[in-house]
């Protein structure tokens, strides 16, 4: 329908348009005042008012019978009872070169037993007049007389080993390395982390909350890249940079690869990049270096350059307990912040004079030992490097190895029925066992470890034992 | 004492932190008398019994006087001005600068440290620092040999004459006397390091479990009266490592606001949710369960997954006993599960030693997942959890402990069996009623003689108030001088206002070290006036 406005229409509309206008000036004022008023409402109703959100009001009878209705899941589920760690293997005696399951005797490749220290006499001896001095726990934390002289002697000699100027220990190898980066990484730090640092690691840069960044394992390209975009954003924020601090944490030789970390790299870009450096050294210290002490005498690195080193006193050294040495300036920090030291009771002191006495037999055999024990890594990586079917994990040198069964054919049920069939010939070695929830979980291998004392015989029969076990493994 | 997080306090909140209208005095209690107003001398007299079912749930938390809260906070105001003082002599070099200095400070890196936790540790910590960390050169038992150690530039370093000085230890967890180093367990102990050697350097999934794991596991659920437990190397760890296994995302945890810092660190690690609720306070933590249920998670409103209950048997800063039969009673009402810590308490605590559960008469599977420590009344280190065995098999699989950290030391189980088989006999059965007779003693001649005491009448763990940061270290450095050793604690491990000295009384201490000790209480307490009660009768020691 045309609608095409006529001039009379227009007319019309004119005049009743200023009708209204003339409307307007006649109007009393508070009727016009009420008029814009109300458009003003109108407008705010429309575009401005949030909508209030619905309180969800309960009456006393919902409230009951949702408590009421509520089902919480079972406490713990159900596990599976063939599960390994409801089916491990029970020892008696001492757990040294050779170990005793079930009456028979067979030689031990499993035990973190580098220096054969375990059931040493000379250590036994100490550990003995200890309890006979102290007793057998020391009943407190570190603050309130829970210090005992014994552990003020072993921080000293660690600290003097190291040569450096102040030591710290710790009741459990666990939790050292797990109490030390949260006292010094905080929330708004950056922690530049290797992806395979073992599960104490990883748990103590959760523990810290900071920002992580992990690297590819021993990849210092990685690193570097990770470092360069850092500093992209350091220089669009300079305010904000100089109240982040940053760390590497590696390990000396890592325990899920066995394989040793790039560090002088490493300590270059640290003045560079203005990073400090946490090594983990549980498994390097007393198995590299010429005298034992480790990744930096390895590479033969100025210890002063690296701000922290930690280490366990379960592994060479054959007792429990952790330990961290370093400047005075980092240690220090350690004896009011680290949990793990703070509120948790100190080393049993038996367990501290077995820690002396293994550091006693380290020196006074020095380099002679730690040659030995490198020349058989070295021996026994060759012999493994001849069997085919296995690929073997870890550097020459180390005395830790994994190893994997080559290509597809690696899973944890072909390693658990090699692990059985050494069992059988008097050798005992294990899989290596993670828990799910590792940051990046390592393929599955069988963890050998080489003890000092093991003679070229007997490594022998270890890699024709494990040539039998491929055979009957892959038929 | 470390930096810690911040406690926010006001004055209001820790004055009438315990009105009298919350003292805990219901029908359990005996002939008591409590006068509504404050300002009246009433003071206390009860009868002692040896009867554990009076007086069971028996706490007294008296408020702080106002006149001591003000002079501490003015105690705080001025060592924070000194401090300001001092560090500037030092930025302008007028004063040497003492401690250690970062070696890559001038090479452009972030300091390593936040100023203000230095602030604290140089100005405040450093003045007292004698007071802690004290070395000592025998068996930590009843009477020990302190190494005496002098500073001749004001605590920032020590030498050590080499002679040590003999003290009635009051400081170190020894409540069944088990710290020996002669008797029938150190003699077994020496025995397992001749059998086994020290250590066995792996973990316990793969070779660590040795016969004597398993042993010590299976006497301890049975002393405990559970289906089953497992025991790990460090109780700090048990804690820190084993709450992960056991809560997840999308459940809740409810925890006490004085629970131990290695349960909250488990907490944070395990990615559950926590709040807490106030201590020992049932109403609130039934509100707290109430809306818990009905509202779910605050922001995406599910439904929680499970709800778990953490507290702690005795409680170490506060000497308070947790209100076990209530909370059993809001568990099963509620359908939470409970996490109780009896590090202070197992041992320590009941008529056969059990803990608290003994305390209270309650069977030991109402309570979910018990955990406790060897340390304190052991004389031995580690921890356990204990409970049902679908419980602790679930635990093995899923512990971090279990799969990564070594297992126990063999003189060190070897010590925990042959106490726990020693508590059994009437020998250790005498030990336990010792330790109840020294601390009732202890405790009501404290609170005679008019000092503020917290805590439940039968807890091993006595706290007596100090307020005052210098008369706290005042008191430590004077019952040393009198020859007794005594473990003070202030800001930041307490609140600002409430610092205080901790007693622990053990089975191994007679009546006569007892004696000495109140003896030089009441001295020193006369000395530098630390009778701040006002519900009871300041007297000396003589009058009583």
């Amino acid at each position: 329908m045309g609608s095409s406005m006529t001039r009379g229409d227009i007319e019309s509309l004119a005049t009743d348009f200023y009708d209204l206008l003339e409307s307007f000036k006649h109007a009393p004022f508070y009727h016009i005042s009420f008029e814009i008023f109300l458009v003003l409402a109108v407008i705010w109703l429309v575009f401005f008012r949030k909508p209030r959100a619905i309180e969800k009001k309960l009456t006393e009878r919902e409230k009951q019978e949702l408590i009421d209705e509520w089902q919480p899941e079972p406490l713990v589920p159900p596990v599976d009872p063939n599960h390994p760690a409801l089916n491990v293997r029970v020892l008696d005696g001492i757990v040294g070169k050779t170990v005793e399951i079930d009456g028979k005797k067979s030689l031990n490749f499993a035990t973190f037993n580098f220096l054969n220290f375990v059931g040493n006499s000379r250590i036994s001896e100490k550990a003995i007049q200890a309890v006979q001095k102290y007793g057998v726990g020391s009943c407190g934390p570190r603050g309130f007389y829970g210090t005992i002289d014994i552990h003020l002697e072993l921080e000293e000699r660690l600290a003097k080993f190291f040569n450096c100027e102040e030591g710290i220990i710790y009741s459990y190898g666990f939790s050292t390395i797990a109490s030390i980066i949260p006292a010094y990484s905080k929330r708004n730090d950056i922690l530049f982390v290797d992806e395979g640092v073992h599960y104490a690691i990883q748990k103590g840069v959760e523990a810290s909350r900071s920002h992580v960044k992990w690297f590819k394992h021993n990849d210092i390209q990685d690193l570097e890249r990770l470092l360069a975009e850092q500093e992209v954003l350091d220089k669009k924020n300079p305010k904000k940079a100089r109240t982040i601090r940053r760390f590497l944490i590696i390990e000396g030789l890592y325990v899920n690869y066995g394989d040793i970390c790039p560090l002088p790299r490493m300590v270059e870009l640290k003045y560079k990049y203005k990073y400090r450096i946490f090594i983990d050294e549980s498994v390097s210290f007393g198995t590299i270096g010429q005298t034992g002490r480790g990744v930096t005498e390895y590479y033969d690195i100025d210890r002063q350059k690296i701000d922290l080193i930690s280490s366990s006193l379960e592994y060479s050294i054959g007792s429990i307990g952790g330990f961290a040495v370093g400047s005075s300036f980092v240690v220090d920090h350690q004896r009011l912040s680290a949990q793990g030291y703070c509120f948790s009771a100190s080393l049993p002191p038996l367990l501290a004079a077995a820690a002396i006495e293994a550091l006693n037999i380290m020196e006074e055999q020095s380099t002679p030992l730690f040659e030995t024990i490198m020349s058989k890594s070295k021996r026994l990586h060759k012999k493994l490097l001849s069997i085919k079917g296995y690929s073997v994990m870890g550097d020459e040198i180390s005395p830790l190895k994994h190893l994997r069964l080559a290509n597809a054919l690696n899973t944890i049920g072909r390693l658990e029925e090699i692990v059985q069939f050494a069992q059988t010939r008097d050798i005992t070695i294990t899989v290596a066992r993670y828990l799910t929830d590792e940051h990046l979980l390592p393929e599955p291998s069988i963890r050998l470890i080489l003890n000092v004392e093991m003679t070229d015989e007997e490594l022998e029969f270890l890699c024709t034992v494990l040539q039998e076990a491929l055979v009957k493994v892959t038929s | 004492m470390l930096a810690s997080s911040s406690s926010k306090l006001s004055h209001a909140t820790l004055v009438h932190r315990y009105p009298p209208s919350k003292l805990h005095s219901e029908e359990e209690m005996s002939d008591t008398v409590f006068s509504s107003d404050e300002n009246e001398m009433n003071y206390k007299r009860e009868n002692v019994t040896h009867k554990d079912d009076e007086n069971l749930q028996c706490e007294e938390f008296e408020e702080t006087p106002l006149y001591a809260a003000i002079l501490t906070y003015l105690s705080y105001a001025i060592l924070c001005l000194f401090g300001w003082l001092r560090d500037f002599l030092r930025n302008s070099n007028i004063e040497k600068k003492r401690g250690a200095v970062d070696p890559n400070a001038a090479l452009g890196f972030v300091p390593l440290y936040q100023s203000y936790e230095s602030f604290y540790t140089r100005n405040m910590y450093t003045r007292v620092r004698d007071i802690f960390n004290r070395p000592i050169a025998s068996v930590p038992g009843a009477q020990f040999e302190l190494t005496e150690r002098i500073s001749d530039d004001y605590n920032w370093t020590y030498r050590y004459t080499g002679k040590t000085i003999n003290a009635i230890n009051l400081g170190s967890y020894n409540y069944l006397g088990f710290a020996e180093k002669s008797g029938p367990c150190a003699t077994d102990a020496i025995n397992a390091l001749k059998t086994y050697g020290v250590s066995s350097c792996n973990t316990r999934i793969e070779l660590g479990t040795q016969r004597y794991h398993v042993e010590l596991e299976q006497l301890l659920a049975n002393f405990l009266h559970v289906e089953s437990s497992i025991a790990f190397g460090m109780g700090f760890a048990t804690n820190a490592l084993n709450i992960p296994a056991v809560a997840s995302k999308g459940d809740l945890i409810l925890s006490d606001e004085m629970n131990h810092i290695s349960l909250i660190l488990g907490m944070r690690l395990s990615g559950a949710s926590y709040q807490t609720f106030a201590h020992n306070d049932m109403k609130d933590l039934e509100a707290k369960l109430r809306a818990a249920i009905v509202h779910g998670h605050p922001r995406t409103q599910r439904p929680w997954k499970k709800i778990i209950i953490v507290v702690e048997g005795v409680y170490s800063m506060e000497g308070s006993i947790c209100r076990l039969p209530e909370l059993i009673a809001l568990k099963k009402k509620y359908k939470a599960y409970l996490y109780m810590d009896e590090a202070h308490s197992v041992g320590a605590m009941g008529k056969n030693g059990r803990g608290i559960m003994d305390y209270f008469g309650i069977d030991a599977n109402d309570v979910d997942i018990l955990m406790g420590t060897f340390t304190k009344s052991f004389g031995s280190a580690g921890g356990y959890i204990a409970g049902k065995k679908s419980l602790i098999d679930h635990i093995r699989v899923n512990s971090h402990a279990n799969t990564y950290a070594s297992s126990m030391s063999a003189p060190v189980v070897q010590q925990i069996i042959s106490s726990l088989q020693l508590l059994k006999r009437p020998e250790g059965q005498k030990r336990i009623c010792q330790l109840a007779d020294n601390t009732r003693y202890f405790r009501q001649k404290l609170v005679d003689m008019g000092f503020i005491v917290y805590g439940n009448k039968n807890s091993p763990v006595v706290p007596m108030l100090i307020y005052m940061p210098a008369r706290v270290t005042r008191f430590n450095r004077e019952m040393l001088r009198r020859g007794i050793a005594v473990v003070t604690v202030g800001f930041p491990a307490t609140k600002l206002l409430d610092a205080r000295v901790r007693f622990c009384i053990s089975a191994a201490h007679t009546r006569q070290m007892l004696d000495t000790a109140l003896m030089a209480i009441d001295e020193i307490g006369t000395d530098i006036s630390l009778r701040y009660s006002t519900r009871h009768q300041s007297r000396r020691l003589r009058e009583l």
